[in-house]
Order: structure tokens, then C-alpha cells, then sequence
């Protein structure tokens, strides 16, 4: 494995259990500045157990989690986390919602909305800063949780399913709407999906997961150089990426 | 325009069978078929309830400060109690099941016990309305924090929050709707507390005003107050409502639909 020096994530041996139960095992990930890096695994492997540990929400049985040279292992508040729902608060408007991390972190009111709303417009959130999430459409409410995850990252940010619950079309000018703005902000990300396509399109690598307990059995990368172009998802590379993903998934 | 006739119609139909009631009464005791002076008519009470406007108000205000008064002291120890309850597994598992005991008591038993130990001041009713009204808001509270969203919490712990950033930032507001309905409950338990307490001994309120017409046989004042004890229910339920709705905007209907 190719643990760069440049890694602002590093997970090690990461193993953990509930009830006896060995979930994941022995799993080493890292994660580069600016980078984007996609967790592709069958329902119920651990894609998510990982998350929550590398987040600090779960301490692992073994293994450490280290950020820019910091063990943050068992240590919330490093990394921010996009759980696999939106979860916008629905007594909070738009605004006060993306403005929550920056508060929690200790800034004033007045100033973590500021921040906050000068960059509803890149969201494509201008003009829902008073609404309520319920108010907003499921792009909007996606985006509006991206939002969030970014403003209370430190560069780093784990996103659980951010796009799975959309449908097709929506998808699909997120997916671009995505690469557009993190072309922009500097955000080193791993994101965990069950789409295989949406994987390729976004990722500079691909970590995939498989087995129980789960593993991480293979790493892909990507070599199509980004801003991608228009069609890459039908072009000869693309098709054989995915053949070679869908092979190390079954 | 079919929702709006619905509504118009769901609006009307309780006041046309209040209407209904009101004929019936009317036609009883304008029939005689019960004698007159024990079920007054429907004019005969209101020229009661007008006559003694000015008398059923003082003992109205008396009847609501204590209401208000044990209403304040209910929420307050309701909140301490249900948020100590929720931090602290034990003390749930010990408190619970006496709360629920504490709630087959009824209320006119206790109420003599309380005039004994504290005499025929405002102590003893505010004493019983906190009794009566702890219990739905304290259930109200914990079922509130106990509904909070798991995912929520890990967000906010992901985030670097503590458990009282929490506390403030999930739990209370998932509460809200719990603890209004509560309170909700609460507000008219509080006036039937107070003037069961009353009856039982005391120099002002709304209880003791109608031990004192009912030992006159002053049917109509009787009716009256009644009615008047109606009212203030409802407007105290009416209260709660818009003091939810001010403190709740994201439950507007124009919020909620999209
Ligand atoms: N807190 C927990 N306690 C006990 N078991 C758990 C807990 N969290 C996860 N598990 C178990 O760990 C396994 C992996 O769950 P996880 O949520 O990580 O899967 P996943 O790969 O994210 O699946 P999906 O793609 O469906 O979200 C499941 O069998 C699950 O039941
Ligand atoms: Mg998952």
C-alpha cells in the first residue's frame, strides 16, 4: 500500500466487533489533500462501521486513525461526517442549519451565519437561507447537507450515501454540480456508494470492501485526468473499469 | 374548493350540534319535563351567569392565579425531573413505575389530606394542580427526549458537541411537541384541580363559589359556573395552542407543505 506522505487521513488496521461479532477487519485506508476517494461495498459489510470509526463516533477494538499526523482515534469533532440521511435539523432553518457546525465549534451567532450564507449561492441554495428543510427539495436538502459537512470540515469529510437517495436525473446534475464545486474547495473526501458508475465518475480512487467480516480487497484508481470530460461514462475506459469492479465485488 | 368546503363543514359541525344541545335543553325545560328549578333553561342560566358577571370573575381570578402558580411549579419540576431522568438511566428505572402509581391516586382523595396538612389557603390547591399537572408533562418530556433521533446525535457528536450542546440542540426541540401536548392536558387538569380543592375548603375561587350556591340549590348559578369553568378551559387549551404555534413556526401547515 502506498501510504503517501502527503495523507491527511490515515486508518490502520482498523478491526472492530459488536457482540462478539467481527464486523471489519484489519482495514487500512488513506486518503490524500484534495482528493476524492469512493467506499464500494455489498449492504451490510461495514462500509458504514468504518465511517463511524474513522469519524471517532465508535472506538475500534484495534487499529488507529490518525489526521495529519494527529491520532484522532475515538476523538469526534476532526472530521466532519455526512450520516446516510440528510438529517436537517426540522426546527432549524437553512441557514441556521449549515451555520450549526461553526456555532458548535465556538463562533459567534452572527458571524458562523455570515460565513454560513456567503456560500448558499455556489450550493445553489440563494434564497432558502430562511426556509425550512421541509421546504426544500431532496437535491436541495442534499446539497444543503454538503453544505454543512464542508463547513465543519478541516479539509476532510466522510460522506455516507450523500447521493443515493435521489432520483436518476437529479443524480446526475448533483453528481456535476458536485465535481464543479469541489474543483473549487479544497475538500479531501471519501464517499461510500452502491453505485458503481457514480463511483468512477467522481472518484480519484476506489476502495472496495467485501467479505465478513469486511475487507478492503481492492484499490482502484482512476486515471482520468479531472475536469472529465462531457461522455466518460461511455467511453471504452470507463466500461472497463466498471467490468473490473464488478468482478472484485462478487 | 372541496378541501375549503370540508373544513368549512368540519368547523361547522361541532357548533351545529352544540346548537342541537342547546334546542333540546331548551325544549326540557321549557316543557317542564324537568322541574324548573333543577334543570334551569338556557336564558335563566345565562341572566345568572350576566347577574353575577362581576362575582364569578373575582372568584375566577383567584381560581386562575392558583392554576397558574401550580401550572409554573409543575413545569419547572416536570422539566428538572424528566431531563435528570433522561441523563441518568437509574434513576428512570427507580422514579418510573412510583410516577405511574403516584397517578392511580385520585384526586378528591388527596385533596382533603392536603387541606389538613396545610390549611384553607391558596397552599393546598396549588399543592394538588401541581400533583395533577406534573405527571402528563413530566411523560411528556421523556417520551419528547426519548423520540430524539439517534442519527441526530451522532451528527452533532461528529461534529464536536457536547452532551449539554446536545441536550439544547436536539433534544428539547424533538420534545416540544410532546411537551405541548402535555401541557396541553395539563392546563385543563390544572382548573378541575383548583376548584376540586376548593370545594373542599377555602374562602375564594370557583369551587367554593359553587358549594356555596349548591347549598342554596341555586341551580342556575350552578349551570353557570360550569359553563364559566368550561370557558376558561378552553381558552387555556386555545392559549397553549398559539403559544406552541409562536414557539414552533416550523409546524405551520404553509411550512410543512411544500
Ligand atoms: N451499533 C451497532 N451494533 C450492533 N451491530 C451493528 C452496529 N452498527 C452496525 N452493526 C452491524 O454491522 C454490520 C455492518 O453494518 P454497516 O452499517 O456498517 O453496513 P453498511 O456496509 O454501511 O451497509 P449499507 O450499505 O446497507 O449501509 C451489519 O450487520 C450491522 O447489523
Ligand atoms: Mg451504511
Amino acid at each position: 500500500m502506498n501510504i503517501s506522505a502527503d495523507s491527511v487521513l490515515i486508518a490502520e488496521n482498523i478491526s472492530k466487533s459488536f457482540d462478539g461479532n467481527r464486523i471489519i477487519d484489519n482495514v487500512s485506508i488513506y486518503l490524500k489533500k484534495g482528493e476524492i476517494v469512493s467506499l464500494l461495498g455489498q449492504s451490510g459489510v461495514g462500509k458504514s462501521t468504518l465511517f463511524n470509526v474513522l469519524s471517532g463516533l465508535y472506538m475500534p477494538d484495534s487499529g488507529k486513525v490518525l489526521s495529519n499526523g494527529d491520532d484522532i482515534t475515538g476523538k469526534p469533532g476532526k472530521i466532519s461526517y455526512m450520516l446516510q440521511k440528510d438529517l436537517l435539523l426540522p426546527y432549524k432553518n437553512v441557514l441556521d442549519n449549515t451555520a450549526l457546525p461553526l456555532i458548535i465549534k465556538g463562533e459567534k451567532k452572527k458571524v458562523a451565519r455570515e460565513k454560513a450564507s456567503a456560500l448558499f449561492d455556489k450550493f445553489g441554495l440563494g434564497g432558502c437561507e430562511k426556509k425550512y428543510p421541509s421546504q426544500l427539495s431532496g437535491g436541495m436538502r442534499q446539497r444543503a447537507a454538503l453544505l454543512r459537512t464542508y463547513l465543519s470540515s478541516q479539509g476532510i469529510a466522510l460522506l455516507d450515501e450523500p447521493f443515493s437517495a435521489l432520483d436518476t436525473l437529479t443524480k446526475s446534475a448533483m453528481h456535476k454540480w458536485y465535481l464543479d464545486v469541489m474543483s473549487e474547495i479544497e475538500l479531501a473526501t471519501v464517499f461510500i456508494t452502491h453505485d458503481i458508475d457514480e463511483a468512477i465518475l467522481l472518484s480519484d480512487r476506489i476502495y472496495i470492501m467485501t467479505g465478513k467480516p469486511g475487507q478492503i480487497t481492492t484499490e482502484i484508481e482512476i486515471k482520468e485526468k479531472k475536469p472529465r470530460k462531457e461522455n466518460f461514462n461511455l467511453t471504452e475506459e470507463f466500461l472497463n473499469y466498471k467490468r473490473m469492479i464488478v468482478e472484485k465485488l462478487l | 374548493m372541496t378541501k375549503k368546503l370540508q373544513s368549512i363543514t368540519e368547523k361547522i359541525s361541532p357548533a351545529l350540534a352544540l346548537v342541537a344541545i342547546a334546542a333540546v335543553w331548551a325544549a326540557i325545560s321549557g316543557f317542564e319535563l324537568v322541574p324548573s328549578y333543577m334543570l334551569p333553561s338556557p336564558v335563566s342560566v345565562a341572566r345568572a351567569f350576566v347577574e353575577d358577571f362581576p362575582l364569578l370573575m373575582e372568584h375566577a381570578a383567584t381560581t386562575l392565579t392558583e392554576a397558574g402558580i401550580g401550572l409554573a411549579i409543575g413545569i419547572i419540576l416536570a422539566f428538572i425531573t424528566a431531563s435528570l431522568m433522561d441523563r441518568f438511566k437509574l434513576l428512570y428505572n427507580a422514579v418510573y413505575p412510583l410516577m405511574i402509581i403516584t397517578q392511580t391516586i385520585p384526586t378528591v382523595a388527596i385533596a382533603p389530606i392536603l387541606i389538613m396538612w396545610m390549611g384553607f389557603d391558596m397552599a393546598p390547591k396549588i399543592a394538588l394542580i401541581v400533583l395533577t399537572t406534573f405527571f402528563p408533562i413530566t411523560v411528556g418530556l421523556l417520551d419528547g427526549y426519548a423520540s430524539v433521533d439517534a442519527d441526530a446525535v451522532s451528527l452533532l457528536r461528529s461534529m464536536g458537541a457536547g452532551r449539554l450542546r446536545i441536550f439544547f440542540t436536539v433534544k428539547i426541540p424533538s420534545a416540544l411537541s410532546h411537551f405541548f401536548a402535555g401541557l396541553k392536558i395539563s392546563a385543563s387538569y390544572a382548573i378541575v384541580g383548583g376548584v376540586i380543592a376548593e370545594w373542599l375548603g377555602g374562602f375564594e375561587g370557583l369551587g367554593v363559589y359553587m358549594t356555596r350556591v349548591r347549598k342554596a340549590y341555586q341551580f342556575d348559578k350552578m349551570f353557570a359556573v360550569i359553563l364559566l369553568i368550561i370557558i376558561i378551559s378552553l381558552l387555556l387549551m386555545l392559549a397553549v395552542s398559539l403559544i406552541r404555534k409562536a414557539v414552533m413556526p416550523w409546524e405551520r401547515k404553509g411550512v410543512l407543505k411544500k
